[in-house]
């Protein structure tokens, strides 16, 4: 290899200033608590709740967008017609909505001046401050992430497969259980993890839907409004850690297998 | 056994249009056309795998155009061979015998025979990705012929092995074909495979059919330039007739019967086309005077230009026949073609 050329002294420059942007308030925040803080932090019932209640609501919106998401996200890598970039378009909304924003326009169609919001109530739904409205908030901010990931996936299989599998004797429906939804799983829990993480960091739109029952993020902003930092400290790191040793965990079972050959 | 009448399809830009075609049962069908044609669209109309909008495909009598693809009976195979890539091969192979009622013996039995037949039995185990071409053609192949389908759709099944798989699975497929009862329609843009494997052949161009009929025929007899041009008859010049002579330009050539109109266009292929530094003293009827304007290689051919006054005339020759008469540009020879050579229409 050559001498290095001043293209690749610039990246390199900014490949460290990007990863000691993302990780020296990290590392400041992990290591800030004292060991015993965080022990006394986990005995909290409040906050094994909130953390419990935070990866049960987003993983509760990574299955509703798990069963309706994908259809659809098999109906837009497959199908070309008249429209579907508008609904591309749609489906890409909540990514691009201030966070409040959402909790406002899920509060609008989910309150009792609302035909949706009268209809939910008569079955005894709630929205407003409830497990269901944060995972409704949840579900609207997360599976945009969990469509767009499994379109890909599925533009990646090749049609022709279906095809051929078409042609055996296999329906439409066996040939999605048989040929493509195998290739495509991996695109599948890629999609829940972006799903689940996005969930599980949001603040904005649930703390308007249902600052109670509490969730991890709102929980943590309580304390740091009302004991300040180094109270907020301790279950942030909590949250984090969970987080990342599921996701981690996630991320281990998408990689690709060596098959056997 | 497949017939297509007047079948219309619209895809995006692309448009089948009118498309008429008749494939006997057991015969070995070839569809030729340039790239864009709509081959592989025609193809996948007959499997049911794009929307038809107008026009009706029958099978065996019935009208399948609004059949869905599983219920058809037809086979499929790409050049890409689509084996599932999740599967090991032996998984692949008995892939349809779940949608198709078949007892446990027959079925092991047909599989073995197969498996022994196409000379799989140590890939069984295998996932396709560790397969070479040749390899996966022959799993392909099985996992067609396990289901036993009244037809085999074939799209360029051979254009992405090498020349040694090529001529073996060429010859498999030849067997085949003799051996059952399977039509094969196959889509190519190879002629030597056209040439070996069909008795019938279609050519397509922009969305409809050129001209159909026997391969001997589409290769001497084209019905049009398109397809003179397309079946390598390099020489296709349009022409006044006379009775059984025709004047292209200046220069008279004797056709080998005379034409119902007085313009129209003939064509002779390079190869019957002999180039001689002497004028042939021969029963040939069409001998001329000319230069080489231009000699292009192809490889083990020359494709060597002559200008016989105004017209262009292209020959083939070998390289070593081309260093023997010492061939050159500017140099003079004479060349002669039969007038049975000569195609008029």
């Amino acid at each position: 290899m050559g001498r290095k050329g001043s293209f690749f002294w610039v990246s390199f420059s900014c490949g460290i200033m990007v990863l000691t942007f993302i990780l020296l308030p990290l590392v400041e925040m992990l290591t800030a608590p004292s060991g015993a803080m965080l022990r006394e932090t986990l005995q909290d019932r409040n906050v094994i709740r909130s953390i419990w209640l935070s990866i049960y609501t987003a993983a509760s919106a990574a299955g509703i967008s798990f069963l309706v998401g994908t259809p659809l996200a098999y109906l837009l890598a497959r199908s070309q017609f008249r429209g579907k970039h508008l609904i591309e378009s749609v489906i890409d909304l909540p990514i691009v909505i201030p966070h409040p924003v959402v909790g406002i326009a899920i509060l609008g169609v989910a309150g009792k001046n609302h035909w949706l919001g009268q209809y939910l109530h008569e079955f005894g739904i709630r929205i407003m401050g409830s497990t269901t409205g944060i995972i409704t908030v949840l579900t609207f901010v997360g599976m945009p992430f969990y469509i767009n990931a499994l379109k890909a996936g599925f533009e990646a299989i090749s049609p022709r497969l279906e095809n051929v599998s078409r042609s055996l004797g296999a329906s439409m429906w066996s040939t999605f259980v048989r040929v493509t939804f195998p290739l495509a799983w991996r695109s599948v829990l890629v999609g829940l993890i972006m799903c689940c993480a996005r969930s599980i960091s949001e603040f904005g739109a649930v703390v308007v839907v249902a600052y109670h029952p509490m969730i991890a993020p709102v929980l943590i902003y309580e304390r740091y409004e009302g004991y300040g930092l180094q109270y907020s400290q301790p279950v942030a790191v909590w949250l984090v850690l969970v987080c990342l040793s599921l996701f981690l965990a996630l991320r281990l079972l998408a990689l690709p297998q060596k098959k056997v050959s | 056994m497949i017939d297509i009448r007047n079948l219309n399809v619209h895809l995006g830009e692309f448009r089948l249009r009118d498309v008429s075609l008749s494939i006997d049962p057991g015969e070995f069908f070839v569809l030729m056309g340039p790239t864009g044609a709509g081959k592989t669209v025609l193809l996948e109309a007959v499997a049911g795998l794009v929307p038809v909008l107008g026009g009706n495909i029958f099978i065996g009598g019935r009208d399948v155009t609004r059949m869905l693809p599983e219920e058809r009976g037809i086979g499929i195979m790409y050049q890409d061979y689509a084996l599932f890539p999740h599967l090991r091969i032996v998984r692949n192979i008995k892939y349809g015998l779940r949608y198709h009622r078949l007892d446990k013996e027959t079925a092991q039995k047909r599989f073995g025979r197969l498996v022994d037949d196409l000379g799989i039995g140590h890939l069984l185990k295998r996932y396709p990705e560790t397969l070479s071409g040749g390899e996966l053609q022959r799993v392909a192949l099985a996992r067609a012929l396990m289901v036993e389908p009244g037809i085999i759709l074939l799209d360029e099944p051979l254009s992405a092995l090498d020349q040694n798989f090529r001529e073996e699975i060429r010859l498999l497929l030849k067997k085949i074909n003799r051996s059952s009862h399977i039509t094969f329609f196959m889509v190519t843009h190879d002629f030597s495979e056209a040439l070996t494997l069909a008795t019938k052949a279609a050519i397509m161009c922009e969305g409809a059919i050129a001209q159909t009929g026997s391969i001997r025929d589409l290769f001497s007899k084209p019905a049009s330039t398109f397809v003179a041009s397309f079946v390598g008859m390099k020489n296709v010049f349009s022409a006044q007739f006379n009775g059984n002579q025709a004047c292209v330009d200046s220069l008279t050539i004797e056709v080998p019967q005379p034409h119902h109109h007085s313009t129209g266009y003939i064509a002779v292929r390079p190869e019957d086309i002999v180039i001689s530094l002497q004028r042939f003293e021969s029963s040939i009827r069409n001998a001329f005077p000319g230069m080489i304007c231009g000699m292009i290689d192809q490889g083990f051919l020359y494709e060597v230009h002559i200008r016989v006054r105004a017209v262009v005339f292209k020959s083939l020759v070998t390289k070593g026949a081309a260093i023997d008469l010492a061939l050159d540009i500017g140099a003079g020879v004479h060349i002669s073609f039969k007038a049975s050579a000569v195609h008029v229409f």
